[in-house]
């Protein structure tokens, strides 16, 4: 690991004057950066420790929604009274990502900002990795490939600056995208907003960048709608064994109901693409249907039918399929009807 | 340009020395009760402090990536992974390690438990789990959830089931496979109601 200076912010103006520092990262739970600053994958020349903001409270809007704030640790937004309630989705799929000791360290803005868990960008022994150096190439592509993308990815071959086929690992993040959340962030300027699905990226021609954040700035808060989800959802994730590892695929599935029709669907996926992969015409296409199994394999099909696998892969896109029927199933039965009733 | 490039160098240089020079830092850690002054380079992992400044060698060091569990302490109640957390920045807060469950000769309940179910076998998984163990006690008193709450559909004050505490214990690994008697040592621990 590189040596570092190290800063104790005491607001967000002090944490946003330092980060202009150059090669200045924000500290928060530091469960991924330290990890990846062991590997020399990052090498930040100071650290500028945040978790001493004002940033780690729940709160209610006035329109019925959730202010979540920054450093609210995934272990306390987990079980937070009104989000075990009213966002049961969001709980579940923290609950279903690492183990109790990380999620206690673990914070809603890192969560936003984990970085992915290909092997090629963890390992600085391999020299191909755009993300990790932009033009060097995608060892993935033709590598060991079982853990990455079938959607969206950027595949223009091995050793094209621009490939990358790299997912996103959180499972936080896909329930925030079936939800619609809403990140807020804050710079030298001011205060601005970006809906999730805009805030991480596909990897495009710059498969370098995950998010839409600026280097500067600073995620102060997450915030949900009024939820319509809280009777009838679902996180599915399906890993190799069945605790404290990352998705294969993850479904986060929530329905609206009217009687027995579906007024609205949230749905979208991990482990499949470099960001969490919601798709409004699987949504659309539930809407004033009945929950059944044609339904749910139509919307299924919506999601998957550009889906590309590599030689290791191959099997996520029949198991995202049946992952998301099961998933949207299970979401019909209600939030609380258990998974082994 | 003759005048230029040895600047450049000179400049590179500088930034290269700068890059490389240890930064050190004052740090106050309050562990077990006790608080103690070092200095310590910024990188130092709190599991690192424990052990090779403050000669506490009970947290142990495992992966060293927070994937198994053997480093995990209690900051200020909570469990976490010592080795992915930075000294310096839990200077201030109230640090246990397993040396400070037992009052005196007293074992803590958990302790108690892991000595009378043989929780362990080669041992240096066990001060992790011991530690992850006082704190899993702690947060099913609070009714707080895992992913086999949401799975069984039990969600309120969940009663910790056998699967309740392998999934709750799930950040712990221990490679001998002590696990049916680390799973009966927290199931008797629970049991007593106990905590440290």
């Amino acid at each position: 690991m590189n040596p570092f200076d190290y800063r104790r912010a005491a607001s967000a103006e002090e944490a946003i004057r330092h980060i202009g520092t150059h090669g200045a990262k924000f500290l928060g739970g530091g469960t991924n950066l330290i990890d990846l600053m062991k590997l020399d994958v990052e090498q930040p020349a100071m650290l500028v420790d945040i978790t001493k903001l004002d940033l780690a409270k729940v709160v209610p809007t006035t329109n019925g929604g959730l202010m979540i704030g920054a450093l609210v640790r995934n272990s306390d937004l987990a079980n937070h009274p009104q989000v075990v309630e009213r966002y049961p989705l969001l709980s579940q799929a923290l609950l279903s990502g690492a183990s109790p000791q990380l999620r206690n360290m673990a914070t809603t803005g890192g969560n936003l900002l984990q970085r992915t868990r290909c092997y090629y960008f963890n390992d600085t022994a391999f020299p191909a990795c755009n993300k990790r150096v932009p033009g060097s190439g995608c060892a993935a592509i033709q590598g060991f490939n079982r853990i990455h993308a079938i959607l969206g990815q950027s595949d223009h071959g091995p050793t094209s600056g621009e490939s990358c086929i790299a997912t996103n690992p959180s499972d936080m993040n896909v329930a925030l995208a079936a939800l619609g959340a809403t990140v807020h962030i804050q710079n030298s300027k001011g205060k601005h907003s970006m809906p999730i699905s805009a805030f991480h990226r596909l990897p495009g021609s710059t498969p370098q960048l995950d998010t839409n954040l600026q280097p500067d700035e600073l995620i102060v808060a997450v915030e949900l709608s009024a939820p319509l989800f809280a009777k009838n959802s679902s996180y599915l994730k399906v890993r190799d064994r069945q605790s404290y590892a990352f998705a294969l695929v993850s479904v986060a599935a929530g329905l609206e109901m009217d009687g027995d029709t579906i007024k609205s669907a949230g749905l979208a996926l991990g482990g499949v693409a470099h960001k969490p992969w919601r798709s409004l015409e699987a949504e659309q296409s539930m809407a004033g249907a009945t929950p059944s199994r044609q339904s749910f394999e139509k919307a299924a099909d919506l999601v998957l039918f550009r889906a590309k696998g590599y030689e290791h892969n191959g099997f996520k896109i029949q198991l995202a399929k049946q992952s998301i029927v099961r998933a949207l199933t299970l979401a019909a039965r209600g939030t609380n009807a258990g998974v082994e009733a | 340009m003759a005048a230029g490039l040895p600047r450049l160098a000179a400049a590179q240089a500088a930034h290269q020395a700068e890059a490389t020079t240890v930064k050190r830092i004052d740090v106050s850690l309050n562990v077990n009760g006790k608080t103690q002054q070092l200095n310590l380079d910024t990188r130092t992992m709190l599991l690192d402090a424990l052990r090779e400044h403050m000669d506490l060698t009970g947290s142990k060091k495992g992966c060293d990536h927070g994937q198994c569990g053997a480093c995990t302490v209690l900051i200020d109640g909570r469990r976490v992974n010592s080795c992915l957390t930075l000294a310096v920045a839990v200077a201030g807060a109230e640090i246990v390690t397993v040396e400070g469950l037992a009052k005196g000769d007293d074992l803590s309940p958990v302790q108690q438990a892991f000595m009378d179910h043989d929780g362990f076998q080669c041992g240096y998984c066990t001060p992790g789990q011991i530690c992850s163990a006082t704190a899993l006690i702690e947060e099913a008193g609070k009714g707080q959830l895992s992913q086999v709450s949401w799975r069984t559909g039990k969600t309120t004050h969940p009663e910790i089931s056998d699967d309740e505490i392998r999934e709750r214990m799930s950040g712990n690994i221990c490679r001998c496979g002590a696990y049916p008697n680390i799973v009966a040592a927290v199931r008797t621990a629970l049991g007593k109601g106990a905590s440290a």
